[in-house]
C-alpha cells in the first residue's frame, strides 16, 4: 500500500525519513521506514492524538494477520506495489519491501485478516464490536501511523511475506488476489473484509473475539475492568465510541484501544509482537508519550507488554478505551467462542461473496455469519444503530463495520461504490487493497504543504521562465521581475508541452488560474501606473499586444518584435530610447512595461464606452423588507449598518472622499425609490408598483453623494425599518429589482454595483418570477442537471444588459427555504458580482458574518465596466474561461464588476506548436473603469517552459492549480451533464493523467505499483474532495440552493481559496508554539484527538472541534469553565479571556478571517453533539456520509483505474 | 299682459329659461317652418336667494314611463286628495303626509310662484367632495412656484371635510400618499403605459381580497375613505400637503436641447380617473388639471417630443397632417366618458405660450363640466384670480359649485326633445317624450351633467310633433317639466324641479303672434350653439352656410318684402337685431378659425356652448362703451367708426377686456395731465374705464384677458379685429372725413353683409 511517491519525493521524504527514523521505525525502518518515517515522525506526534484509527486497527488486524500473514502481505505487496512511485520504485524497491513492510502494518492487519478472518467474521458479524474494537484499533491505529512501523516490524518480520507481496501484489490489485485468496481465497475476499478490518477494525474485532474467546481469561480480565463502561459506551457511544475511541483517550485512549485489539489478536500479535511490539511500542511510546503522557503510559504498557502479554490484555484493562471496547467485546467473546467455527466458516462463504461484490459484498459476507452472531447482533446493532458509523463514515472502519455488522448498513457503506462509477467490477480485490492501505502511508496533503513552506525561504522572483512558485498555502515574497506575481497568475502547468499532442496525451489541463485585481500583501508593490500620453498604450499592430517585457527592440531601438505574434511595429517617435549592447532599451528598467510582469496603463478615451469619459460608478442598495426579511431582522441590521458603512466606500487615494454615488431601493412586491436629495428636508419615497415593465421614476436625487445628502441618508435608513415593521407583506419580486437598479444606472449613464439583499423565492407577479421547482426525486437522474440551470431565461437575458451597462451584482440571500439560487444567481455570477447566502438568518449568531462580508463587499476594491482579453504567443490559444462573467464572443471576457477576489480560470490549447526556446507566453489585459471612475488596462504577462518530454510537464506543474481548474470545469459541466457523469470524467481525467505519467515517465515497474508524479502526488486525494464535495455528491441533508451556491462560488475562486475550500485546514491546538501555527494535521477523524481540541477552517465554514475529554486548564483558558458539558455549543465568538492560550487562539482565528474573502462565523462543535455530523462533513478523508469514498478507498479505486488503462 | 320683454325677462328670472319662441306653433309643420326651432336655453342651477329648498322629497307621478313632478300646472282634487298629472294624466293620490292639503293649505310646489322648486333629499348618502390635482412639474421654475402657491392656497378654501389627493407628474407619474408622516411617499406610474382602471387600482394597493364577500361591488365610499390613502380629508393632510406641494420639484429628469420635455398627461389623467373610479364611483369630485404644456409622450400624446416637429395647427388638421390628433383625441374621450359615468368632472387649466392640446383634451371638461382656464402662465393674475374663483362662494356661504347632476326633461304629447347641447353627455334614456330626430346630443332625455355651477347652461332643442290638422292641443299650453338632480357643494343631495308651460298658436292665423313672441336673443345663441356644435364636426364654411341660409329662410319667412326688392326689406323689431347677431357670430372665433389656435378655438367653443344667455350674447357681439368728455360713458356700435381720438373705449368679449385709448387721449396721457390738478376731469376720465373693467373682472368666470391699450398700440388688435369694418381701406377715402379709424381688412362690413341678405331674402329664386 505504500504511496511511494515520486522519487524526487523521495528525497525530501529520505532526509526525513532518517529524523523521523526514529527508534519506533528505526526496525521497520530497515530500506522503508525512511519515506514514511517522515511521516512518522510527525504522525507519530499527531497519532497519539490521531492515532486511534490507523493503528488501532492495524494492529489488531495484524493480531489476525500472523495467520494470514502471506496473504497480507501480499495484499501489501499490493498496495505497496500501487504506493510506490514509479520512479523511486526502483531505487526504492529494494526498501520497499521494507516499505511494504511499514505498510504492513497494513499488510500485517490483512495478514491479521486472514487468519482471523474467521474471526474476523465472526468480529464483523458483530459490527459493533467490530466498530468498538475498530475504534479501539483505529485508536492504536492513530498510532499506528507511527505505529505503523510498529507494526512494520512484525512486516519486516515477515519479510518473507514481502516477497510474496510482490508476488501477490498482483494479485491484490488485480483480481489475482481473490485467487491467492482461494485458499485463502477466502483471505483474498477476507482480505478484503480483511484490509477493511485492519482499517475499520473490523477484522481484529473478529479476531479479538475469536481470540477473546480463547483468550477468555485475559480478553475476559480486560474486559471485566473495562467492561462496565463499555455498555455504556458502546452502546452511547458506538457510533461515537468509535470516536470516543479514538478521542476520548485520543492520544492515550488510542492506543489503549489498540492494544486491546492487539490483546484480542494476540495471537496475531505475539507474532508479531516479537517484532513488532518493541517497535511498536517504542514508538508508540515516542509518539504517544508526548500527547497522551498520562494514559499513554498505561497503554503503553499494555502495548508492550501485549507482545507477551497478548494474554496480558492487561493492557486492555489498563487502556480505557480498551475498557469500553472490552465492554462489549466481552459479550462477542462469548459468542465467539462458541461461534469460532462458525465463523470460520462463516467467512467462506461470505468470501466467495465477497470477492464478486467486493468490499461490500464481504462485508454482506459477514452477515452470513452475523447468523451466528446473531446473539452478538444486538451489539452489533447497537454499535450500528449508533449509525455513528454511519456518521463516522469518514472512518473507514465504521463504514465498514456498518456494512458488515448492521446489513442495512450496507447500502451506506457501499455507497462509496457508487462514487465509482465503475469500480463495482473489479471490487472486491481492489477494495481489499484499499482497506489494507495505511493512511499513514499514502501521500498526505499535510507533509505536502509543509515541506513547500520550509523549502520556501526566499522571497519567489518571477524572472526565471518556468518556474513553479511556492504553493498557495506557503507565506512568501513576491519579486515581479518580468513575470506576473503568481498573486495574480498561477498555472497549472509550468512547462508546457510543445505539441498537442502531447498535451493530449497526458491529459494535463493547461489553464492559469488568474486574478486580475488580486489584493497584494503591503510589503509588495502594487502594479505601477503608466502613463503613454494621448497615443495611449504602444501596442503590436497585428495582434495588439500591449507593450511588455516579452517585445523584442531591433533595428536600433526604431521597432520592436512582438513577442506574440512575431509582428514588426514602429517604435512611436515619444517612446523611441536607444538600445545597450545587450539590445536591451537604456530605459528598461524605468520603464515598469518593459521590467515588470504586472502593471497598468492609463487609457485614453478611445477605450471608453460611446467614447466618453466615464462617470464615476455608483452603489444601489436593494433590499428586501417584505416579512420574512424584517421578520429575520436584515432589514435593521443593513439599514443601521450602512449608515456607518458609507463613509468607506472604496476609494483610491485615502485622503479624499469617495467618489461613489449611492442609491437606495426597499421592495417587496412593488419597488420603493428614495429620494434622498441633499436639499430635501425628509427622504421622499416613490412606489413602483408596476412591476411588469421596470423604470427608474426619479433620476436627480436618487444616486447622490454621501457626503451632501448625509442628513437625509440617515433619516431615511431610520426610518425604514420603522415603515416596515409591521408589514405584512410575503410575497416579492426579484427580476424587476436587478432591472430597477439596472434602470437607475442606465439613466445615470454611469457603471455600478446593486448590493441586494434579498430573503424569498420570488413568486410575485413580475418578469422573472419563480415556482419552487425544488425535487429531491430528480437527484441522481439524468435531470439533475436542469435543477443547475436558471428556471427562466429571463435572468440571462437581464445579464446581458446588465454587462452591457457595467451593472454587477452583489446578493446577499437570507433564504429560510428554497428560493432557487441557480436561478437567482445568474446575474450576479454573470456580472462579476458574488452571491452570499445567510440560510435560516438569525439576527443573534448571524449579524457578525453577514456584516463582515457586507462591510468587506462594500469596501473592496472593485473595477466596472471591464474586459479582459487574455493574449497568448503563436502555438496556444485560449480556448476556455471560467468564473463569474459574460461572453458574448469567444474571446473577450466581460466583467461587468470585477474585484479583488475574483479570479478568472483560462484554459490553452495547442493550435500549433510551441518551440523550447521561446516557451509560451501569455498576456491577460483587463480594460477597467477604477472606483474613481478612471478607465484603465491592467497587464499581467506570464511565460512558461515549454517541453518536448513529458516528465518536464510532470515535474513542474502545480497539482492546486489543477484541481481549481478541474472542479471549475467540472461544476460547468454539471449544467449539461448527469452528475454521475461529470463524476467518472474527472476520474477518467485524473486516471489518465497519472496514467501517463506511469507509462511515460516511470521507471518501470510493477504494475501493481501505484506511482505518482511527485507534483501530482495529492491530485487522488484533491480529487476525491472534489467529487465528494456537496455539488457533486450531495447529502440528504444538502439543499439544491447549497449545491447551487457552492457551484457557483467555486466559479470565481482563486487557487488559495478552492485549495482550502475542497482540503480543509484542521490545526490541533492544544499547544501553540508563540509565533507560528501549529502544524495542521490530516481532514480525518483518526486524526482528533478526543482530549484536544480542533480549528477546521474551508474558506466559509470555521469550527473549532471540542473533544470529550480535553483538558479542564485548557477549556478554562479557552471557554472560561473547566466542564465540557458547560460549553455553549451556540457561541459565535470566544469569550475574551486574559491567557495567552485564549489570545493566541482568538488571534488565529482572525487571522484566518482576514486571510478569506468570506468571513466565517465560528462554530464550536462538541464532540458527539449533534453538529459533530456537520463538522464531520469537512473530514474529507474519510467517507463521508453521503457514500464518497475515504481517501485510502479511493487512491485504490483510481489505482485500479490506472491499472485498467495501462492494461 | 306685459310685453313679451318683460314676460321673458321674469320667466328667466324665476326658472332660468329662456325660449325662443313664447307662443308654440301648433303643427310639426309650421314648426319646422319657423326656421329656428322651438329651443331653450336652460340654467339648471341658476341662482335663487329668494328660493328656500324645501326640506322634503318630491311627488311623483306613479306612472312608471312618467315619474313628473307635481307642480302648479298640475290639477289637483283637494276633497279627493288627488292630482293629476300634466304630461300623462294619470291621476294620483297625494302621498299620506299630504293630508292636510286643501285649498287654502297648499303645499309650494303647487303655488305658481314656485315653477321653480327645489328639493332636499333626505335619505340619501352624502358623501365628502373630492378634489384631485393634478399637476404637471415640466414647469419652468416660476411658473411651477406661482403654481404651487396657488394650489396651497387653494387647501384653504376647501371645506374641510373635503377629501384631497394629489397626483404629480413629468416623465413619470407619481401618486402621492397624503397619510403617512415622515417619508413622503408616492406611487409612480411609467408615463408612456396605458393601464386599466384595474390595474391602476391593483398597483396602487386598493384592491382588497374580496373578504366582503361582495366581489364586483364597489366599496361604499366611507370604506373607501378609510382604505385609500391617497384621498385624505383637507383638515387631516393640510400641513402634510403644504408641505409636499412646498417640496415639489420640477421634473428632475434632463431635457436635451431640442426636445420638449416629457410629460405624460395621459397616464396621469388615466391614474387620476382610475383611482377615483375605484375609490368613490358616484360621488363628486373634481380632477383639477394643470399643465404647463402638451403631452409628449405615452397614450394621449398629441406632439413628440422633437421641438422640430410643431405642435399640429388648424392647417395641418385641415391638411390631415396632425398625427396624434386622431389617436389622442379617442383616448381622451374614452376617458372623459368613463369619468362622467362615474360622475366626476375634470378641469384643465392650461397655462402655456404655446398650445397644450386643448383640442385633444376639451372633451375632458366638455363632457364632465369641468372648467377650461387658458392662460399664458400660472404665474399671471389671470390664472390665479380665476383658479380662486374656481371656489368662490354664493350667499349662503356654499361653494358655488355642484356635481353629479342629472338632468331630465319631460314634455307634454305635443312636444318631443330633440337634443341638449351644453357640458353633459347623455344617458341614454329613451322615454316617450325623446324625438327621433337629433339636434345636439339627442336621442335621450336625461343627461348627465357631472360638475354644475349657477352659470352652467344648457340649450335643449324640441320639436313640436302635432299634426298639422289636429286641433290645437288641448289644455292650449304645451308644458315642460325639467327635474335637475345634483349633488349640493354642501354635500346634500338636491332636486330642482322647474315646469314651464307655453301657449299654443295656430301658425296660420297668429303668425304675428308667433313672430312677436320670438325672443331673438336667445334663438341667436341657440343657432349659435348649433352651429358650433356642427363645427366641432364638419367644415368651417359648411356650417357659414348653414347659417346663411337659415337666415336667409327666416328673413324670408319674417321679413316684410316686395319681390325681387331689396330696398324694400324689412324686419319687424322682434328680429331686427338677429341678422346682426349672425353678422357678428360668422366673424366669431367660434366659427372661424383664421388666427385662432385649434386649441383657442376649442378654449372658445368650450365657454360658448355653457355659458348664460348674457354672457353669450357678449361672445357674439362684443360690448363696446365710450368715455369721452361729451357726456357720460354710453355704449356704442361695435363699428370702426366709434373709434375716435378723443374717445376712450372699453371692449368685452368675455375672453379680453380691451381699454382702448384713442390718439388725442393716448397723447394727453402721454404728456402726463392727468397728473396735474387740473386737469383732474381727464383723470377721471381715465379712471372711469378701468373702474367698469375691474368690476366685470371681478364677476367674470373665466377672468379676461385684461389688455390696455392706445391708438396705434399692437394690442389695439384685439378691438379692430372685433368692430364690424366699416371704413377699411378700400373705402375710408370715398367716405371722406368722416371719423373714424379704417380697418385693414377685406371682410365684408355688416352693411354690405346687410344688402347681400336683402337681395337674397327677396329674390324669388330662393
Amino acid at each position: 500500500m505504500n504511496v511511494n511517491q515520486h522519487t524526487p519525493m523521495a528525497s525530501p521524504y529520505g532526509q526525513p525519513q532518517p529524523g523521523y527514523g526514529q527508534p519506533g521505525y528505526a526496525p521497520l525502518d530497515g530500506g522503508y521506514p525512511a519515506p514514511y518515517a517522515p511521516f512518522n515522525g510527525p504522525a507519530s506526534a499527531y497519532q497519539p492524538g490521531a492515532p486511534p484509527q490507523g493503528p488501532a486497527r492495524g494492529p489488531p488486524t495484524s493480531g489476525a494477520t500472523p495467520v494470514s500473514a502471506p496473504q497480507p502481505y501480499n495484499q501489501y505487496s499490493h498496495s505497496q506495489g500501487d504506493m510506490q512511485n514509479g520512479p523511486p520504485p526502483m531505487t526504492q524497491a529494494p526498501p520497499r519491501p521494507a516499505a511494504s513492510q511499514q505498510y504492513n502494518q497494513g499488510a500485517v492487519n490483512l495478514s491479521g485478516p486472514q487468519p482471523s478472518y474467521p474471526q474476523h467474521y465472526g468480529p464483523q458479524p458483530s459490527m459493533q464490536q467490530v466498530a468498538n474494537q475498530m475504534t479501539g484499533m483505529q485508536i492504536t491505529s492513530g498510532p499506528p501511523t507511527p505505529a505503523g512501523p510498529g507494526y512494520a516490524p512484525p512486516h519486516s518480520s515477515h519479510p518473507p511475506v514481502n516477497t510474496a507481496y510482490s508476488a501477490a501484489p498482483p494479485h491484490s490489485y488485480t483480481q489475482a488476489p481473490p485467487p491467492a485468496s482461494s485458499p485463502p481465497t477466502q483471505p483474498p475476499p477476507p482480505s478484503g473484509p480483511a484490509a477493511s478490518q485492519q482499517y475499520y477494525g473490523g477484522p481484529t474485532p473478529p479476531s479479538q473475539q475469536p481470540f477473546n474467546s480463547s483468550l477468555p481469561p485475559t480478553s475476559q480480565q480486560q474486559f471485566a475492568s473495562p467492561a462496565p463502561p463499555p455498555p455504556s459506551s458502546q452502546q452511547t457511544f458506538p457510533p461515537s465510541s468509535s470516536y470516543s475511541g479514538p478521542a476520548p483517550t485520543p492520544g492515550q485512549a488510542p492506543a489503549p484501544p489498540a492494544s486491546q485489539p492487539q490483546q484480542s489478536f494476540p495471537p496475531t500479535q505475539p507474532p508479531f509482537s516479537s517484532a513488532p511490539p518493541p517497535a511498536s511500542h517504542p514508538a508508540f511510546v515516542s509518539g504517544p508519550p508526548p500527547p497522551a503522557q498520562g494514559s499513554f503510559p498505561p497503554r503503553a504498557a499494555p502495548l508492550s507488554s501485549q507482545p507477551g502479554s497478548f494474554p496480558p490484555p492487561g493492557p486492555s484493562p489498563i487502556s480505557m478505551p480498551s475498557g469500553q471496547y472490552p465492554g462489549p467485546m466481552p459479550p462477542q467473546q462469548q459468542p465467539p467462542p462458541s461461534q469460532p467455527s462458525p465463523y470460520h466458516s462463516g467467512p467462506p462463504p461470505p468470501r466467495a461473496q465477497m470477492p464478486p461484490t467486493s468490499m461490500a459484498q464481504s462485508n454482506h459476507l459477514p452477515p452470513g455469519p452475523q447468523g451466528p452472531p446473531g446473539p452478538l447482533g444486538p451489539m452489533q446493532q447497537p454499535p450500528s444503530q449508533p449509525g455513528m458509523q454511519g456518521g463516522y463514515p469518514p472512518q473507514q472502519n465504521g463504514a465498514f463495520g456498518q456494512v458488515r455488522g448492521p446489513q442495512p448498513g450496507y447500502a451506506g457503506p457501499y455507497p462509496g461504490q457508487p462514487n465509482y462509477g465503475a469500480p463495482a467490477t473489479a471490487p472486491a480485490p481492489a477494495p481489499a487493497a484499499q482497506k489494507r492501505l495505511d493512511p499513514d502511508s499514502i501521500p498526505s496533503p499535510i507533509q505536502v504543504i509543509e515541506d513547500d513552506k520550509v523549502k520556501t525561504t526566499e522571497p519567489f522572483t518571477t524572472g526565471v521562465r518556468g518556474q513553479a512558485p511556492p504553493l498557495v498555502t506557503t507565506n512568501f515574497q513576491v519579486k515581479d521581475q518580468g513575470n506576473a506575481s503568481p498573486r495574480f497568475v498561477r498555472c497549472t502547468a509550468y512547462n508546457m508541452p510543445c505539441t498537442a499532442d502531447m498535451a493530449k496525451q497526458s491529459q494535463v489541463p493547461l489553464a492559469a488560474v488568474i486574478k486580475p485585481l488580486a489584493t497584494l500583501p503591503p510589503d509588495e508593490t502594487p502594479p505601477y501606473l503608466v502613463d503613454h500620453g494621448e497615443g495611449g498604450p504602444i501596442r503590436c499592430n497585428r495582434c495588439k499586444a500591449y507593450m511588455c517585457p516579452y517585445m523584442q527592440f531591433i533595428e536600433g531601438g526604431r521597432r520592436f518584435q512582438c513577442g506574440f505574434c512575431s509582428c514588426v511595429t514602429e517604435v512611436p517617435p515619444h517612446y523611441f530610447q536607444h538600445l545597450d549592447h545587450t539590445g536591451k532599451r537604456v530605459d528598461c528598467y524605468d520603464r515598469p512595461e518593459l521590467s515588470l510582469g504586472s502593471y497598468e496603463f492609463m487609457a485614453t478615451v478611445d477605450y471608453c464606452k460611446n467614447n466618453k469619459i466615464p462617470q464615476p460608478p455608483a452603489f444601489i442598495f436593494l433590499i428586501d423588507v417584505s416579512y420574512n426579511a424584517v421578520k429575520s431582522g436584515m432589514v435593521n441590521i443593513v439599514c443601521q449598518e450602512l449608515k456607518t458603512l458609507l463613509d468607506y466606500l472604496p476609494r483610491e487615494n485615502p485622503e479624499m472622499d469617495s467618489v461613489v454615488r449611492v442609491g437606495f431601493v426597499t421592495y417587496n412586491k412593488v419597488l420603493h425609490f428614495y429620494n434622498v436629495k441633499a436639499s430635501l428636508a425628509q427622504p421622499q419615497m416613490l412606489v413602483v408598483s408596476d412591476v411588469s415593465d421596470m423604470f427608474v421614476p426619479l433620476l436627480d436625487g436618487f444616486l447622490v453623494n454621501v457626503n451632501e445628502s448625509r442628513l437625509v441618508i440617515e433619516s431615511l435608513l431610520d426610518q425604514i425599518p420603522e415603515m416596515f415593521a409591521e408589514t405584512r407583506e410575503t410575497e416579492t419580486v426579484f427580476g424587476p429589482v436587478i432591472q430597477a437598479g439596472l434602470e437607475a444606472l442606465k439613466a445615470a449613464d454611469c457603471s455600478g454595483k446593486l448590493f441586494v439583499f434579498h430573503s424569498s423565492l420570488p413568486i410575485a407577479e413580475a418578469p422573472g418570477k419563480l415556482k419552487n421547482r425544488e425535487d429531491k426525486k430528480l437527484i441522481g437522474t439524468d435531470k439533475e442537471k436542469s435543477l443547475f440551470q436558471p428556471q427562466v431565461a429571463f435572468y440571462n437575458t437581464l445579464a446581458k444588459e446588465c454587462v452591457a451597462q457595467g451593472c454587477c451584482v452583489d446578493l446577499f440571500l437570507f433564504p429560510n427555504q428554497y428560493v432557487d439560487v441557480a436561478t437567482l444567481g445568474v446575474v450576479p455570477v454573470s456580472t462579476g458580482g458574488s452571491v452570499y447566502k445567510y440560510t435560516y438568518f438569525q439576527a443573534q449568531s448571524d449579524t457578525e458574518r453577514f456584516l463582515n462580508d457586507l462591510r468587506r463587499d462594500v469596501q473592496k476594491l472593485v473595477g466596472f465596466d471591464a474586459v479582459m482579453r487574455v493574449r497568448t504567443s503563436t502555438g496556444i490559444r485560449a480556448t476556455d474561461f471560467f468564473g463569474s462573467f459574460f461572453m458574448s464572443n469567444t474571446t473577450d471576457v466581460e466583467l461587468a464588476g470585477l474585484d479583488c477576489d475574483k479570479a478568472v480560470t483560462v484554459e490553452f490549447k495547442h493550435d500549433d506548436k510551441l518551440s523550447e526556446e521561446t516557451g509560451a507566453l501569455m498576456q491577460c489585459a483587463v480594460l477597467y473603469t477604477s472606483c474613481s471612475g478612471q478607465r484603465r488596462l491592467r497587464v499581467h504577462n506570464m511565460a512558461v517552459n515549454c517541453c518536448s518530454q513529458l516528465a518536464d510537464l510532470y515535474r513542474n506543474c502545480e497539482t492546486d492549480t489543477i484541481i481549481n481548474f478541474l472542479s471549475k470545469y467540472a461544476f460547468r459541466g454539471l449544467l449539461s451533464n448527469p452528475t454521475k457523469a461529470v463524476r467518472d470524467t474527472l476520474i477518467n481525467q485524473c486516471a489518465q493523467i497519472l496514467a501517463c505519467y506511469r507509462k511515460n515517465c516511470a521507471s518501470p515497474s510493477s504494475a501493481g505499483q501505484l506511482i505518482l508524479p511527485e507534483c501530482m502526488k495529492l491530485l487522488p486525494v484533491y480529487l476525491n474532495c472534489v467529487l465528494k464535495s456537496d455539488v457533486l455528491m450531495p447529502g440528504a441533508d444538502v439543499s439544491l440552493d447549497d449545491r447551487a451556491y457552492l457551484r457557483q462560488l467555486i466559479s470565481g475562486m482563486d487557487v488559495s481559496e478552492s485549495h482550502v475550500f475542497f482540503y480543509p485546514r484542521l490545526l490541533p491546538l492544544t499547544k501553540f508554539e508563540s509565533g507560528s501555527l501549529p502544524v495542521a494535521v490530516r481532514d480525518s477523524e483518526e486524526r482528533l484527538s478526543k482530549g484536544g481540541l480542533y480549528i477546521l477552517e474551508t474558506g466559509l465554514h470555521l469550527f473549532l472541534w471540542v473533544g470529550a475529554s480535553a483538558q479542564q486548564e485548557l477549556l478554562v483558558s479557552i471557554f472560561g469553565t473547566p466542564s465540557f458539558s458547560q460549553i455553549d455549543p451556540s457561541l459565535t465568538s470566544l469569550p475574551v479571556l486574559d491567557n495567552p492560550f485564549s489570545q493566541r487562539l482568538r488571534e488565529i482565528i482572525e487571522s484566518f478571517r482576514a486571510q478569506r474573502s468570506r468571513y466565517m462565523k465560528l462554530m464550536v462543535v462538541k464532540q458527539e453533539d449533534k453538529s459533530e455530523l456537520i463538522f464531520r462533513h469537512f473530514l474529507v478523508e474519510d467517507k463521508s456520509a453521503s457514500g464518497g469514498a475515504s481517501y485510502v478507498d479511493f487512491l485504490c479505486h483510481m489505482h485500479k483505474e490506472i491499472r485498467q488503462l495501462l492494461s | 299682459m306685459a310685453s313679451y320683454q318683460e314676460f321673458i325677462q321674469q320667466n328667466e328670472d324665476r326658472d332660468g329659461v329662456r325660449f325662443s319662441w313664447n307662443l308654440w306653433p301648433s303643427s310639426r309643420l309650421e314648426a319646422t317652418r319657423l326656421v329656428v326651432p322651438v329651443a331653450c336655453l336652460f340654467t339648471p342651477l341658476k341662482e335663487r336667494p329668494d328660493l328656500p329648498p324645501v326640506q322634503y322629497e318630491p311627488v311623483l307621478c306613479s306612472r312608471a314611463n312618467c315619474k313628473a313632478v307635481l307642480n302648479p300646472l298640475c290639477q289637483v282634487d283637494f276633497r279627493a286628495k288627488i292630482w293629476a298629472c300634466n304630461f300623462c294624466f294619470q291621476r294620483n293620490p297625494f302621498p299620506p303626509s299630504y293630508a292636510g292639503i286643501s285649498d287654502v293649505n297648499q303645499p309650494a310646489e303647487l303655488m305658481p310662484q314656485f315653477s321653480t322648486i327645489e328639493y332636499i333629499v333626505q335619505r340619501a348618502p352624502t358623501a365628502p367632495l373630492i378634489f384631485l390635482y393634478v399637476v404637471d412639474t415640466c414647469l419652468e421654475e416660476e411658473d411651477l412656484q406661482a403654481l404651487k402657491e396657488s394650489l396651497q392656497m387653494s387647501l384653504s378654501l376647501l371645506p374641510p371635510n373635503a377629501l384631497v389627493g394629489l397626483i404629480t407628474f413629468g416623465r413619470m407619474v407619481q401618486v402621492h400618499e397624503l397619510s403617512c408622516e415622515g417619508i413622503a411617499k408616492s406611487y409612480v406610474f411609467r408615463g408612456t403605459k396605458d393601464l386599466s382602471s384595474k390595474q391602476i387600482q391593483e398597483l396602487l394597493g386598493l384592491t382588497k381580497p374580496a373578504a366582503s364577500g361582495q366581489p364586483g361591488r364597489p366599496l361604499a365610499p366611507q370604506d373607501a375613505a378609510a382604505s385609500c390613502r391617497f384621498l385624505q380629508p383637507v383638515h387631516r393632510v393640510d400641513m402634510n400637503l403644504t408641505d409636499l406641494l412646498g417640496e415639489l420639484q420640477r421634473d428632475p429628469w434632463p431635457v436635451p436641447q431640442g426636445k420638449r420635455p416629457l410629460r405624460s398627461t395621459g397616464v396621469a389623467l388615466t391614474v387620476a380617473v382610475g383611482l377615483l373610479e375605484g375609490t368613490f364611483p358616484n360621488t363628486g369630485a373634481r380632477v383639477m388639471l394643470f399643465i404647463g404644456g402638451p403631452p409628449t409622450q405615452g397614450p394621449g400624446m398629441v406632439v413628440g417630443d422633437e421641438l422640430k416637429n410643431p405642435i399640429r395647427s388648424w392647417h395641418d388638421i385641415q391638411k390631415d397632417n396632425a398625427r396624434h390628433l386622431k389617436k389622442a383625441t379617442k383616448y381622451y374621450e374614452a376617458m372623459a366618458n368613463r369619468s362622467a359615468v362615474n360622475g366626476h368632472c375634470i378641469d384643465i387649466y392650461a397655462c402655456a405660450l404655446d398650445q397644450t392640446g386643448l383640442l385633444e383634451m376639451k372633451c375632458l371638461s366638455n363632457l364632465t363640466g369641468g372648467h377650461i382656464v387658458m392662460g399664458d402662465s400660472f404665474n399671471t393674475s389671470l390664472f390665479k384670480q380665476t383658479f380662486q374663483r374656481v371656489f368662490s362662494k354664493d350667499f349662503n356661504g356654499d361653494f358655488r359649485m355642484a356635481f353629479g347632476g342629472v338632468l331630465e326633461v319631460k314634455t307634454s304629447r305635443e312636444v318631443k326633445v330633440c337634443g341638449t347641447i351644453g357640458p353633459c353627455v347623455s344617458l341614454n334614456s329613451k322615454g316617450s317624450c325623446v324625438s327621433e330626430t337629433e339636434m345636439g346630443i339627442g336621442g335621450t332625455n336625461q343627461w348627465k351633467v357631472c360638475g354644475l355651477n349657477p352659470s352652467t347652461t344648457l340649450g335643449i332643442y324640441f320639436e313640436v310633433v302635432n299634426q298639422h290638422n289636429a286641433p290645437v292641443p288641448q289644455g292650449g299650453r304645451g308644458a315642460v317639466q325639467f327635474v335637475t338632480q345634483y349633488q349640493h357643494s354642501s354635500t346634500q343631495r338636491r332636486i330642482r324641479v322647474t315646469t314651464i308651460a307655453r301657449n299654443w298658436a295656430d301658425a296660420q292665423s297668429q303668425i304675428q303672434h308667433i313672430e312677436s313672441s320670438f325672443d331673438q336673443e336667445v334663438a341667436a345663441v341657440l343657432m349659435a350653439r348649433l352651429g358650433v356644435f356642427r363645427a366641432e364636426s364638419e367644415e368651417g364654411p359648411d356650417v357659414l352656410r348653414w347659417l346663411d341660409r337659415q337666415l336667409i329662410r327666416l328673413c324670408q319667412k319674417f321679413g316684410q318684402f316686395n319681390k325681387d326688392d331689396p330696398t324694400s326689406f324689412k324686419l319687424s323689431e322682434s328680429l331686427s337685431l338677429y341678422p346682426q347677431f349672425m353678422f357678428h357670430l360668422r366673424r366669431s372665433p367660434f366659427l372661424q378659425v383664421f388666427n385662432n389656435s385649434p386649441d383657442e378655438s376649442s378654449y372658445y367653443r368650450h365657454h360658448f356652448v355653457r355659458q348664460d344667455l348674457t354672457q353669450s350674447l357678449i361672445m357674439i357681439q362684443p360690448i363696446l362703451y365710450s368715455y369721452s368728455f361729451h357726456g357720460p360713458p354710453e355704449p356704442v356700435l361695435l363699428d370702426s367708426s366709434s373709434i375716435l381720438p378723443d374717445r376712450i373705449l372699453l371692449m368685452d368679449t368675455f375672453f379680453q377686456l380691451v381699454i382702448y385709448h384713442g390718439e388725442t387721449i393716448a397723447q394727453w396721457r402721454k404728456a402726463g395731465y392727468q397728473e396735474m390738478a387740473e386737469y383732474e376731469n381727464f383723470k377721471q376720465l381715465l379712471l372711469a374705464p378701468l373702474d367698469d373693467a375691474q368690476e366685470i373682472l371681478q364677476t367674470r368666470f373665466p377672468m379676461p384677458r385684461y389688455v390696455d391699450t392706445e391708438h396705434g398700440g399692437s394690442q389695439a388688435r384685439f378691438l379692430l379685429s372685433k368692430v364690424n369694418p366699416s371704413q377699411t381701406h378700400n373705402n375710408s377715402y370715398a367716405w371722406g372725413q368722416e371719423a373714424g379709424a379704417p380697418i385693414l381688412t377685406d371682410d365684408v362690413s355688416l352693411q354690405v353683409f346687410m344688402d347681400h341678405l336683402k337681395k337674397l331674402a327677396v329674390s324669388s329664386s330662393t
